[in-house]
């Protein structure tokens, strides 16, 4: 029985690695994902345009101005000298913020009343505007701390923050642990799908069928060649980032590949129950996509779990790319352990369950 | 030499084309279910706009300076707080995810605050591995912490110190609510799913299938093969565009202020391109399964991370913002969110056309010419 399995297992491969250009197709994006996502996908604010429309002309707005133009967030510094000029770099995407200045501002400072700076920021950009808005307010409260300073006032309290687990807030630390779950998800979802759909389509699945591997056989055939493929793409991102990005890897190597291997059963199960209800190539690609889409949204990778309605969050239980981002960075970047990453691990496994018995019952019920 | 396009055949090709997309449930999955789904999700389920954190407090301080503190706390409609007694059992709950931060007072809190000339420092603690939370719990807890301060202060008799206070106005949309632009941006996800996913698929198929020969071996034009691959699907594209547009302006109440004509303008030539870049892919790959990975990796892929409908451009290393100049799916978020929020800024929604109907004629022109040299 085993050696069946293993001629299916090795016929599967063969069909994967075939010729060159399939080759290139699980490799390449790999690499190339691997080298652009880590920055494209960042919500950090770096490298925008600060524009300042000053309508005072005191010594204090002109220090106000000098330490924005030394901030990271913003390399240009743009100078307004009117309201049209303000409406015209919002409108026209030149400046993500205006601050402005009103023309008794460092009058007001000096004397040490309270005055207001207007920020004006473009809507269609309100995320990295509320976090250029976070940079700006540091700026302005840390000059204020300063001149405090200055008149020998010690603060008689003050915030220590530390940032634990990642200590520079740096954003490619939360990026490639995710990436290693989207990544493995995205191949082995596509090779189990699509390749009993291409079966069914040529006609070469009733050329299995008659022969005598079961169906249950022929699903672990088709199984385990995805999870091969997840798990070698998801060693080369690891690879990367702990070699290329240098992020400290912290937990067991262990846990990780076991609840990879989980994972991957869990996705193949999705896969091959998409493709149970699948006439066609077609079909099963645009179905694994329309289950793909909505499972890396709602992962927690580009928003917050925790920011999700109640309702849709008990709806992601049965997402399992959700489950999966928190055991990768939680061992890489956390050294969680197995029990504490139980809560996480134990629906996979009913995930993966759940979608290969009802894969399995739907290939019996396709031959009965 | 191009050869007259004959439209009788042109029609038939048209009519058994249309027909393939609306007899597969498939399509119309992808056309006119998901969209939907994705704008719910889109409208719902991704908020970036954190809402209530759940973050520890451990009083190690009991005093009524330290309560009073904690006050400020509680009454945050930031944060869910939840109170520990020692800070092993919080430090636990943070790396289990179940807090995303933690404030600690310390002993000798109350002490320090009275002596004049000393600090009294408050430990705060964010969990990292969630970044965006993270600077927001930070934000907040400051917040919260400049609130007391102030309060304090003036309970004192003191003249609270200058403070230097902004005034933030988000133009174009006042609430700042990250679904005002994450839902025009998304629309531009939907699209190149429809254009470049579907169509990557079209071509390869009946080379798979050996139909291709049948056709080449007929009196169709390269002309008219392509025009009827692309003609439906662009149909198809267009009503799920004006579908999604009206899903987000009258369900999800997402102002709309730019003009329709301009928004199926713009929406034509960007489904040019996206619809030439599937055919392209189709035409040159010939199998169903690596054309779909490559549409996946070309088009789909580049549009959520280098699009800038979710993550923004200008933060992004030089090299990566000029590969971003290559993507027609970065000019169509720019022209979708400024039609939605701005209205007609004309020179962006120009520049941006101009852009996609380039890339339009080159992936179709493209396209062609391997459709020529299959044939001869």
């Amino acid at each position: 029985m085993f050696s069946r399995i293993l001629t299916l297992i090795v016929k599967e491969l063969e069909m994967l690695l075939q010729d060159r250009q399939s080759r290139m197709i699980l490799i390449v994006p790999v690499f190339l994902q691997l080298a652009l996502f880590p920055f494209a996908a960042t919500l950090e604010v770096k490298n925008n345009t600060l524009a300042v429309y000053n309508e005072d002309s005191g010594r204090e707005s002109i220090e106000l101005m000098q330490r924005f133009s030394q901030a990271q967030a913003f390399t240009e510094l743009l100078t307004l000298h009117s309201e049209a000029e303000v409406r015209r770099a919002i409108d026209n995407q030149q400046a993500l913020i205006v601050v402005r200045f009103p023309p008794e501002f460092s009058r007001d400072v000096a004397a040490g009343r309270s005055p207001k700076v207007q920020a004006i920021l473009d809507g269609r950009r309100s995320n990295s505007g509320q976090i250029a808005l976070g940079y700006v307010q540091q700026i302005i409260s840390e000059y204020g701390s300063e001149r405090l300073d200055l008149q020998q006032k010690t603060a008689p309290s003050a915030l220590v923050v530390r940032y634990w687990f990642n200590p520079n807030l740096d954003y490619v630390w939360h990026i490639l642990p995710c990436l290693i779950a989207i990544i493995t998800s995205i191949n082995a979802l596509v090779v189990t799908a699509l390749s009993v759909a291409r079966e069914r389509e040529q006609g070469t699945l009733d050329q299995l069928l008659v022969s005598p591997l079961t169906p249950g056989m022929i699903m672990i055939g088709k199984i385990i060649p995805a999870i091969l493929v997840a798990v070698v793409q998801g060693t080369i991102v690891l690879l990367g980032a702990v070699f290329v990005y240098r992020i400290p890897f912290e937990g067991s190597l262990l846990l990780l590949y076991g609840s990879m291997v989980l994972y991957s059963l869990a996705l193949a199960g999705f896969g091959l129950l998409i493709s149970s209800i699948c006439a066609t190539q077609q079909q099963a690609f645009l179905g694994v996509f329309s289950f793909l889409m909505p499972a890396i949204l709602l992962s927690g990778y580009a928003a917050p779990v925790d920011n999700m309605p109640v309702w849709l969050q008990y709806l992601d239980w049965v997402n399992p790319m959700r489950h999966f981002i928190v055991i990768v960075k939680g061992v890489f970047l956390k050294d969680m352990g197995f029990v504490a990453l139980l809560p996480n691990l134990y629906p996979l496994l009913v995930i993966a369950i759940c979608t290969l018995s009802a894969a399995n019952w739907m290939f019996r019920r396709r031959l009965g | 030499m191009i050869a007259p396009v004959s439209f009788r055949r042109l029609r038939a090709l048209c009519q058994k084309e249309t027909w393939q997309i609306l007899r597969d449930p498939s399509s119309n999955l992808i056309a006119f279910v998901l969209p939907v789904v994705m704008l719910f999700i889109f409208g719902y389920g991704i908020n970036l706009d954190s809402s209530a954190v759940n973050i520890g407090l451990v009083l190690e301080d009991k005093s009524p300076e330290a309560r009073r503190f904690a006050e400020s706390l509680y009454g945050s409609p930031f944060f869910k707080v939840r109170t520990a007694q020692r800070r092993a059992e919080i430090e636990q709950a943070l790396t289990e995810g179940r807090v995303r931060g933690f404030v600690v007072v310390p002993v000798d809190f109350a002490e320090k605050l009275k002596r004049p000339g000393d600090t009294a420092p408050l430990l705060v603690v964010a969990d990292g591995s969630e970044p965006n939370t993270a600077s927001f719990v930070q934000n907040y807890v400051s917040g919260a912490w400049s609130g007391w301060m102030q309060q304090r202060a003036s309970e004192r008799g003191e003249k609270p110190p200058a403070r230097i206070s902004i005034e933030p106005r988000f133009w174009f949309n006042p609430a700042a609510e990250s679904r005002n632009f994450l839902i025009p941006g998304s629309i531009t996800i939907i699209m190149t799913v429809i254009g470049a996913l579907l169509t990557s698929l079209v071509v390869a198929r009946e080379w798979e299938r050996g139909t291709m020969e049948a056709l080449l071996a007929s009196p169709v034009t390269r002309t008219e093969l392509l025009l009827s691959k692309l003609l439906p699907y662009y149909a198809l594209g267009i009503v799920s565009l004006f579908l999604c547009v009206g899903v987000a302006v009258l369900v999800m109440r997402v102002p709309f202020r730019g003009s329709l004509l301009v928004l199926w303008g713009i929406g034509s030539l960007f489904l040019a391109s996206s619809l030439g870049l599937g055919l392209l892919l189709s035409t040159v790959l010939r199998n169903q399964f690596t054309a779909a990975q490559a549409a996946l990796n070309a088009a789909f892929l580049p549009a959520v991370m280098l699009s800038g409908f979710l993550f923004e451009i200008r933060s992004m290393p030089a090299v990566i913002q000029g590969v971003t100049y290559l993507i027609p799916a970065r000019y169509f978020v720019t022209a979708m969110q400024t039609l939605f929020q701005a209205g007609n800024v004309s020179p962006v929604l120009l520049s941006s056309g101009m852009f996609l109907a380039a890339a339009g004629s080159f992936f179709i022109g493209l396209t062609a010419l391997k459709t020529r040299r299959r044939m001869e």
